[in-house]
């Protein structure tokens, strides 16, 4: 299928708007009469508030309003109900919010947080989940609904399918190791925003807000500010960084709201750098514990796998990565027999938040670490074990999974073909100090949507007007990924009629349709069905009307060129005058139409089984590594990726969210890490908080695999998570490979490669 | 008084982006003289009889991009877009520096000069490529 502008490289529609300095996100707006609002956080991790004084600030010239938990009638956060927004009478991180600010300026709002005055009594604070998890140790969320029979667990996951037994008599080989995962954060190029808009007039609240779930958003401020959804407008302003940050609602949301809402007047919360470290969302750490066995033949048997994640002091959408790290270890690969289990423990700790991949990243760095360790204890190839185990079209998995297309083989044929493994398999290095390798791991994620709500869907509404321009209302959001470009491609391919003729809107809770948010790597898919399900219904509603005048039926029309085309005759309407012989001639109707997409997705049953996306995405990678082996630096050299993608829709975008996939797993690798003492953030700065930057890129070659899943739009998939979930253990992988050593924790920093190249010397374990 | 504050606050010129406001990010960068610099490390009195150019005077405002600008647009250097401003600015400088010793710089040294500049979303690849294509 030959298409004019689908699979084409197409810059995105906004890219002028951002070069130009010309895009308005959340720190740039300015609405009249606005005050600045602050927050007062806890001093410690762990204590008893015996009294918030704010008798002096209140005094301070300026300020119009403090709040503290005593001023306002509120519901809990999160999907546990176990966060308060303002906290009463104890705090459990130093995240926690005790008292907010609004006035004149944030100068005089931050001098009025110094005023006020709180008296603690600071107890000792649990930061270790296994701590937590003792039974003499103290309850630390009160809300804690204490899942699995322990009060310190937030929500308990388990697993299991086929006969764990019976597959761990026909293993060969056995391998078990715990593997330890660190804290790291989304560090969105723009801190977190908030401007909330009430007016006493109408009872209406507006949020110029960077939610990446504007409806759930919605519906979760409503419940927790009491007040009726109908009344909360959502507009997001343009978006500086995602990446599963701002899923969650966070708590200086709803008190922005309520300081306009006692004051009656606008009010915006900008974050600092060391504000966004501190209090935004994380990823989760984790040790997983994980057993694994395959046949002499190297046909994986069983798995077994434990995880403790860190919750934090709070319940976010982090602790359900559960949820798609239970399919990393029930489905990737072939595997006969799966025992899971995973445990979201409170801590004294900030709570988590979901980040880019869910939990998938550390899921994947356990099980591909274990095929690599039970291929060197059976002797085998390492391309080779993952080739033989590979998940195939048609399979159905033992959760339940139903892998209608799998481009798994294909995608890690390609990388072991282009990387030079063959050439390079035992490991070789310029000199005896730079030493380089091969690693690999694949990956499996949902490709199309996650049913994890009452709805997957995405709504469209379309609009042509009488010059033949068309609008997009989408339900789904941009958040600099480009569905808007992708969107407005798809939209240009039916109708024959140019991308400067389309326009996407997406950003306001009062115009645009339902949509369950922008998450699971799933906008292209489900915004992309939703979208050519209201195109065929525009073409239908059009060419029922030029069919009248060109005496001829609907099967003879053609869109191109933007025009409406009799194939037979050769006759042809401008469409712009085909809008206007519908709108202003008899029927008289707008050319406007609606629809509403719900992927054919299942909700997986008590035992978590079941379809519970519309299609899955699959890549392998292999990464070239070089180790200095004198100061224990790691060098990525290339990074080769395989990516089933269904169908490349634009091939600037989908390189774009690959490399930008793989150099954010490289931070995880290599250099990222929250590191906390005792509840206290260490390293709040860009500083101290090492990200990549353009000096430590790779060559990133990228091979993708197209499947032409049936279910999605022109045949693509859901992918823009995946690039970062096989690179970290990928490079691993071949540091390990390369040294002889096991790295099986992150980030591998030059001081833990010396470590492992020490202790291999001496004699001991990594 | 920072620059940046002076630059979006007072002459509510917004396009110039606060992402840390600690000189490590490069989001704030405009051009002094020619040369990049960080708007939030930099004192607004200093701004005195010097020359200041931000990503909004790049260009007249009649036509429609610079160079830089548009070869970022052509290239995919966007995504976010919180990082671009900085990002243009920084290669607007090393470009003129380039071309006035008539110097074709290596990816190698294109990248050395990007690293003040952080971006989360694209990896840099085609940030990088767009500046390459430059030369």
């Amino acid at each position: 299928m030959s298409y004019k502008i689908i699979g084409k490289p197409t810059p995105k529609l906004d890219a002028g708007d951002r070069v130009s300095g010309k895009s308005v996100y959340g720190h740039d707006i300015e609405l009249p009469g606005m005050l600045h609002g602050a927050i007062l956080r806890a001093k410690y991790p762990s204590a008893i508030i015996k009294s918030i004084d704010v008798s002096k600030a209140i005094k301070l010239i300026g300020v119009h309003c403090i709040i503290t938990a005593n001023d306002v009638d509120t519901e809990n956060l999160s999907y546990r109900k176990d966060h308060p927004v303002l906290k009463k009478g104890e705090v459990n991180c130093i995240r926690d919010e005790i008292a907010a600010v609004a006035a004149d300026t944030k100068k005089i709002a931050e001098n009025a947080l110094n005023l006020i005055e709180v008296d603690y009594e600071e107890k000792a604070g649990i930061f270790n989940p296994e701590e937590a998890l003792k039974e003499n140790a103290p309850r630390i969320n009160q809300f804690s609904k204490g899942d699995n029979g322990n009060k310190n667990i937030s929500e308990s996951f388990h697993y299991e399918h086929g006969d764990l037994e019976v597959e761990k008599k026909k293993s060969a080989v056995t391998v078990t190791r715990r593997y330890t995962l660190p804290k790291v954060t989304h560090a969105c190029m723009a801190p977190s925003n908030i401007t909330a808009d009430y007016s006493p007039i109408n009872d209406v609240l507006t949020l110029y807000s960077s939610t990446q779930v504007p409806f759930l958003y919605q519906r979760e401020i409503s419940q927790v500010l009491k007040i009726d959804p109908s009344k909360i407008r959502v507009i997001q302003p343009i978006i500086g960084g995602g990446f599963g940050s701002k899923l969650d609602l966070h708590p200086f949301e709803p008190i922005c709201a309520l300081l306009s809402m006692k004051t009656g007047k606008p009010v915006q919360i900008l974050f600092s750098r060391e504000e966004e470290f501190h209090h935004s969302a994380i990823r989760q750490s984790m040790v997983i514990d994980l057993t694994t066995g395959a046949d002499e033949q190297g046909n994986f048997t069983f798995r077994k796998a434990t995880i403790i994640k860190d919750n934090g002091a709070y319940t976010s959408w982090g602790a359900r990565t559960s949820f798609v790290m239970m399919q990393t270890f029930s489905s990737l690969y072939k595997v006969p027999a799966c025992v899971y289990d995973a445990h979201a423990v409170y801590t004294n700790n900030v709570f988590a938040g979901s980040f880019r991949g869910f939990g998938n990243p550390q899921a994947t760095f356990s099980l591909e670490r274990n095929i690599d360790l039970m291929a060197d204890e059976l002797g085998m190839d390492k391309g080779e074990i993952r080739l033989i185990n590979s998940n195939f079209p048609g399979e159905i998995t033992g959760q339940g999974l139903e892998y209608k297309s799998c481009g798994l083989k294909p995608a890690l044929e390609a990388v072991i073909k282009n990387s030079g493994y063959e050439a390079a398999k035992n490991g070789h290095g310029k000199s005896d100090r730079f030493k380089q390798g091969i690693g690999f791991a694949s990956m499996l994620h949902v490709g199309g949507g996650a049913k994890i709500y009452p709805s997957d869907g995405c709504g469209t509404t379309l609009k042509m007007d009488p010059y033949g321009f068309l609008t997009i209302l989408t339900g789904s959001s941009e958040i600099g990924q480009g569905s808007e470009t992708v969107l407005a491609m798809m939209a240009s391919e039916e109708l024959g009629i140019p991308l400067d003729k389309i326009k996407v809107i997406n950003s306001d809770t009062t115009i645009k349709p339902w949509d369950v948010g922008v998450h699971a790597s799933r906008t292209s898919f489900v915004a992309g069905n939703s979208l050519l399900g209201a195109l065929n219904k525009l073409k239908q509603k059009l060419g029922k009307r030029a069919t009248q005048l060109f005496n001829t039926t609907e099967e003879d029309l053609l869109f191109q060129n933007g025009e409406i085309q009799s194939e037979k005759s050769g006759d042809s309407l401008k469409i712009d005058k085909v809008v206007r012989a519908l709108h202003f001639k008899p029927p008289h109707e707008l050319c406007e139409v609606s629809y509403f997409y719900e992927p054919s997705s299942k909700f997986q049953d008590k035992e978590f089984k079941g379809n519970v996306s519309g299609c899955y995405a699959f890549a392998a990678q292999a990464v070239e590594v070089e180790v200095d082996t004198l100061t224990g630096k790691v060098d990525v050299l290339n990074v080769h990726v395989g990516q089933d993608v269904g169908k490349v829709l634009n091939p600037m975008g989908i390189e774009g969210q690959i490399d930008g996939g793989v150099v954010m797993g490289m931070g995880y690798a290599l250099s990222e890490e929250m590191i906390y003492e005792d509840g206290y953030l260490m390293n709040p700065t860009f500083h101290d908080y090492k990200l990549p930057t353009a000096r430590d890129i790779p060559e990133i070659h990228f091979y993708p695999i197209e499947t032409n899943e049936e279910s999605g739009p022109f045949g693509a998939k859901g992918m823009a998570e995946a690039p970062l979930v096989p690179t970290p253990v990928a490079i691993a992988n071949a540091v390990s490979n390369i040294l002889g050593v096991e790295i099986n924790s992150l980030p591998m920093t030059p001081e833990k490669v010396m470590r492992a190249i020490h202790d291999k010397k001496n004699g001991g374990e990594a | 008084m920072l620059l940046i504050d002076l630059i979006r606050d007072e002459l509510k010129l917004k396009g110039t982006k606060p992402g840390c406001l600690e000189g490590e990010c490069g989001a704030c960068t405009v051009l002094i003289d020619g040369t990049a610099v960080n708007s939030c490390l930099y004192l607004a009195i200093n701004i005195h009889d010097k020359s200041i150019t931000t990503v909004e005077g790049l260009t007249d405002g009649r036509t429609s991009l610079d160079e830089v600008q548009e070869s970022m647009v052509n290239h995919g250097a966007v995504q976010c877009g919180f990082c671009t401003s900085g990002m243009v600015m920084a290669i607007k400088s090393f470009k003129d520096r380039c071309d006035s010793v008539n110097h074709v710089p290596d990816r190698d040294e294109i990248k050395k000069n990007l690293e003040g500049n952080i971006c989360r979303c694209t990896g840099y690849v085609k940030i990088i490529d767009s500046a390459e294509a430059l030369f």
